[in-house]
């Protein structure tokens, strides 16, 4: 057995859709959590409810791991268009799981354990749904994981449904005797459990935004569902009653973004969440928002457009709409958590900027960083502060809720608050709320609100360099490609080439002299995206003259850190 | 008591604007109900109807167009000790704003929708509305518009709004007791009312509305029936005036324990522990 597989390595399951990919992926990732080990999962599937080719991966490793991998060492085929699909990228030495029956025989080059699926099924009395747990079983055998360890992930996942996880036991015992009683010859890959390994938490970027934004205190939620941000909706429903939130589906995101706003107005913290298409129809109300100076916190989880496009993949199309989305001038700030415990965090500092900021917060996420689980430490929320900014005290007579002041922040007072009483106004408005279209005051107005956006960009921090401070070339990103980036730094290491990762996460207002001091200070720069136009790099030349060369991948599948290596050296050694 | 209720600035409606009659009603019922205003908020869209809370002094929100409701809505959730009303333009409302309409009919949450149905669209200078009759020349529709008007009522009802009333700016004193009863209800609370528009709808006018309605009050409806509403508002020429229709019903918030004791905005946020949240993730 070759050593460095132990406790390192890809698995991944596959099969049509309504055979429970997502659920047996999840477990496994689990089993491997509890042994120890980091994991970091990626899905691919169609938008269809039934049939299609879905994926699971999970990539596991005794280091921490921030990206999904390319080889595959065990390949858990539920049907054939799994093997034809992916055989080719098993690693040497990986095997395939298969069900003869439904494949067929297989040619491939890789250790076979075919394994009776459907007949094991008939031998224990089980639904067909139950076939993805007999794969499960016989792949913890397969990596010599302790039954246990799955039985424990079963439970988990399963949880009150004790008669579900009893069947999910008997069939993963089932697929894990079968191949322990017929196939003495195991894999070069092994999980050796590491008992010594802090305890982590298995979850999803939108796991993060939602247990971020209750942490935050966020007390209303208004989300019209759509990929990829649904299981924040999801995830906040559930915790309502326990937590005190409110939580609607609205009859469309229109709605969504403007009950938001009416909540924050009325002095809750308030989130609504959706992707580029739903963004498209709230485009009106970000600047109603900016206009009457109301917080306002929007998860957007982009996907591959125009258009419907790619429902259910990934992309980093948005970031241009995000920065000029609804008509006029108004600040904004957009935050671009880059993985999960950046997730979390911005959906907690969202609510304290948008509120001390009194203007609307976009978290730009993507479908990638959405729907991956990583392990990860349990959040940590000890100092975690709640910043609401400023309030009014109770005054008397009119109340200037606009009143003009150095850095564009003024007092806010609440509906029910005596002495606070003023209007919020679409229109432009005087410092108490008052139409005008007097041109001296237009322009106060004006600059008042924009001038905030100065005194953010001071607070806010500068992007962080990773990697070598000296470095042949220097990668900029944003965005979920961080894992990807970060993990392909250590590949083009082992390939002789010293590179860096500078990730902008506050994306604006922009660190236009952090960012033009790093492009000034290196050797070779490119900026890594997955759109097509390189909207960053049109960011950094606009923001700091400075042009800068661009890597785009726009198939609606994230960068794997083996690709950002190769095509980071292609482009290093002029390729 | 009235003088509490006035801003630093005027109406700039036109002369003899029907607004001026529903904005008399609107501030003479939160007067007769006794409402602290700073316990009021008033959501306006846009239109002509739409600068409306610069001229009462409760606190306001004007929004952008259509989108009234879903704010309105969701600042009573936040805090439903807040009496909440939203008014309403036709074309607001019914045009850009029709899905949160019947959306709000059926959601039922506790607060007052006003619309100032004038049929026309008078802030951009008279082109046909939702509620134009068939036939109604414009500047959008010269050769008269080919459409069906939209029955406000009949779709609230049919939506499941659980108060539906129609008044008449012309009679300002019959509209402030229909928007004391709208107010008072417990639910969501809709009342459409005719509102001439002395520039660009030279049909439907205070005349027309006159020789055009009846009041209900005295006329033997029963209010509780909702086939007898469903029948009152298919009744045009003349039209009715009045409560068409009032049940009790349950409301969004009664399937909220969240907001039983306290309202949302009360409710601090401190310290909040997401770690029985976390192990789920174990």
């Amino acid at each position: 057995m070759a050593a460095e597989k132990v406790n390192n390595f890809v698995w991944l399951i596959g099969g049509e859709a309504g055979y429970g990919i997502l659920t047996a992926g999840e477990i496994f990732a689990r089993a491997c959590m509890h042994a120890g080990l980091h994991v970091f999962t990626n899905t691919e599937y169609p938008s269809l409810i039934r049939g299609g080719h879905n994926t699971f991966m999970v990539r596991a490793s005794d280091q921490e791991i921030n990206a999904h991998g390319e080889k595959i060492d065990a390949l858990i085929a539920l049907n054939k268009e799994t093997i034809e699909r992916h055989a080719h990228e098993l690693s040497t030495g990986g095997g395939i799981i298969f069900d003869p029956e439904v494949c067929g025989e297989v040619s491939a080059k890789a250790k076979l354990y075919p394994v009776p699926f459907t007949k094991i099924l008939a031998d224990i009395g089980a639904e067909r749904i139950m076939l993805n747990t007999i794969a499960l079983g016989a792949s913890a055998a397969l990596l010599e994981l302790d039954f246990s360890y799955l039985e424990k992930a079963i439970a988990k996942t399963f949880g009150k449904k004790a008669a579900v996880v009893k069947q999910n036991i008997v069939a993963a015992q089932a697929g894990y005797s079968y191949i322990k009683n017929n196939f003495p010859e195991k894999l070069d890959i092994s999980i050796k459990p590491i008992k010594s390994a802090p305890q982590h938490i298995l979850v999803t970027g939108n796991d993060a935004l939602a247990l971020g934004a209750v942490a935050a205190g966020c007390k209303f939620a208004a989300i019209y569902p759509m990929t990829p941000t649904s299981q924040v909706l999801h995830r906040l429903a559930a915790w309502q009653q326990k937590h005190n939130i409110v939580v609607m589906q609205p009859e469309d995101e229109i709605a969504g973004i403007n009950a938001a706003i009416g909540a924050s107005f009325a002095g809750v913290r308030s989130l609504t969440a959706t992707s580029g298409g739903g963004f498209s129809l709230m485009a009106e109300a970000l600047g109603m928002a900016g206009m009457t100076e109301t917080p306002l916190v929007v998860i957007w989880g982009q996907r591959p457009g125009p258009s419907t496009g790619l429902p259910t993949r990934t992309a980093q199309g948005d970031l241009q709409f995000a920065l000029h989305a609804s008509q006029g001038e108004f600040p904004r700030i957009v935050l671009a958590p880059g993985d999960i415990d950046e997730c979390f965090h911005a959906a907690h500092e969202a609510f304290n900027l948008a509120e001390r900021w009194q203007l609307p917060v976009i978290i730009l996420v993507d479908k990638h960083v959405c729907e991956c689980y990583k392990s990860t430490t349990p959040f940590d929320t000890r100092n975690l502060k709640i910043d609401r900014g400023q309030f009014a005290n109770a005054g008397s007579g009119e109340f200037p809720r606009y009143k003009i002041t150095e850095n564009g922040v003024s007092p806010r007072a609440l509906p029910g608050q005596p002495g606070g009483i003023f209007r919020a106004v679409s229109d432009e408005h005087d410092e108490y709320g008052y139409l005008t279209e007097e041109p001296t005051t237009c322009k106060a107005m004006n600059d008042k609100r924009m001038r905030k956006l100065e005194y953010i960009a001071r607070e806010l921090p500068e992007p962080v360099l990773y990697g070598p401070a000296k470095a042949g070339v220097t990668i900029i990103g944003w965005g979920s490609t961080k894992g990807s980036v970060l993990d392909a730094l250590l590949l083009l290491q082992a390939k002789g080439i010293a590179a860096n990762f500078l990730q902008v996460y506050n994306i604006w207002p922009f660190h236009a002299a952090a960012v033009g001091r790093v492009i000034d200070q290196a050797k070779a720069v490119i900026c890594l995206e997955q759109n097509a136009t390189g909207q960053l790099a049109s960011l950094i030349r606009e923001q700091t003259g400075k042009a800068v060369d661009s890597l785009l991948k726009y198939d609606g599948r994230q960068w794997t850190p083996e690709q950002v290596a190769s095509a980071v050296e292609n482009r290093v050694k002029g390729v | 008591m009235t003088m509490a209720l006035e801003t630093k600035t005027n109406p700039t409606w036109c002369h003899g604007c029907g607004n001026y009659g529903i904005l008399g009603a609107l501030k003479g019922a939160i007067n007769e109900l006794g409402l602290a205003p700073h316990n009021v908020l008033i959501v306006a869209g846009v239109g002509c109807h739409g600068h409306e809370p610069q001229w009462v002094n409760t606190y306001g929100f004007q929004t952008i167009h259509g989108r009234t409701l879903p704010l309105a809505q969701a600042a009573k959730l936040a805090n439903h000790e807040l009496t909440v009303i939203a008014v309403a333009g036709d074309g607001d409302c019914l045009d850009e704003g029709m899905s949160h309409f019947i959306h709000a009919c059926r959601r039922n949450i506790d607060m007052t929708l006003l619309v100032h149905n004038n049929g026309v669209f008078g802030l951009t200078t008279g082109q046909t509305s939702p509620t134009s009759g068939k036939g109604f020349v414009s500047k959008s529709t010269p050769f008269g518009s080919p459409e069906q008007p939209v029955n406000a009522l009949a779709l609230a009802l049919e939506a499941g709004a659980s108060f539906v009333g129609r008044g008449f700016a012309g009679d300002p004193k019959h509209l402030q007791e229909l928007v004391v009863k709208a107010i008072k209800h417990r639910g969501f609370s809709l009342v459409e009312i005719f509102q001439p528009c002395v520039v660009w709808n030279k049909v439907n006018t205070y005349d027309f509305w006159r020789q055009n309605t009846y009041k209900l009050e005295g006329a033997g409806h029963n209010s509780s029936s909702r086939e007898a509403a469903w029948r009152k508002s298919h009744e045009k020429e003349p039209w009715p005036l009045g409560v068409l229709y009032q049940t009790t019903t349950q409301m969004f918030t009664d399937h909220l324990p969240q907001i039983a004791k306290q309202t949302l905005v009360k409710q601090p946020i401190g310290k909040i522990d997401i770690k029985p949240l976390l192990e789920e993730y174990s």
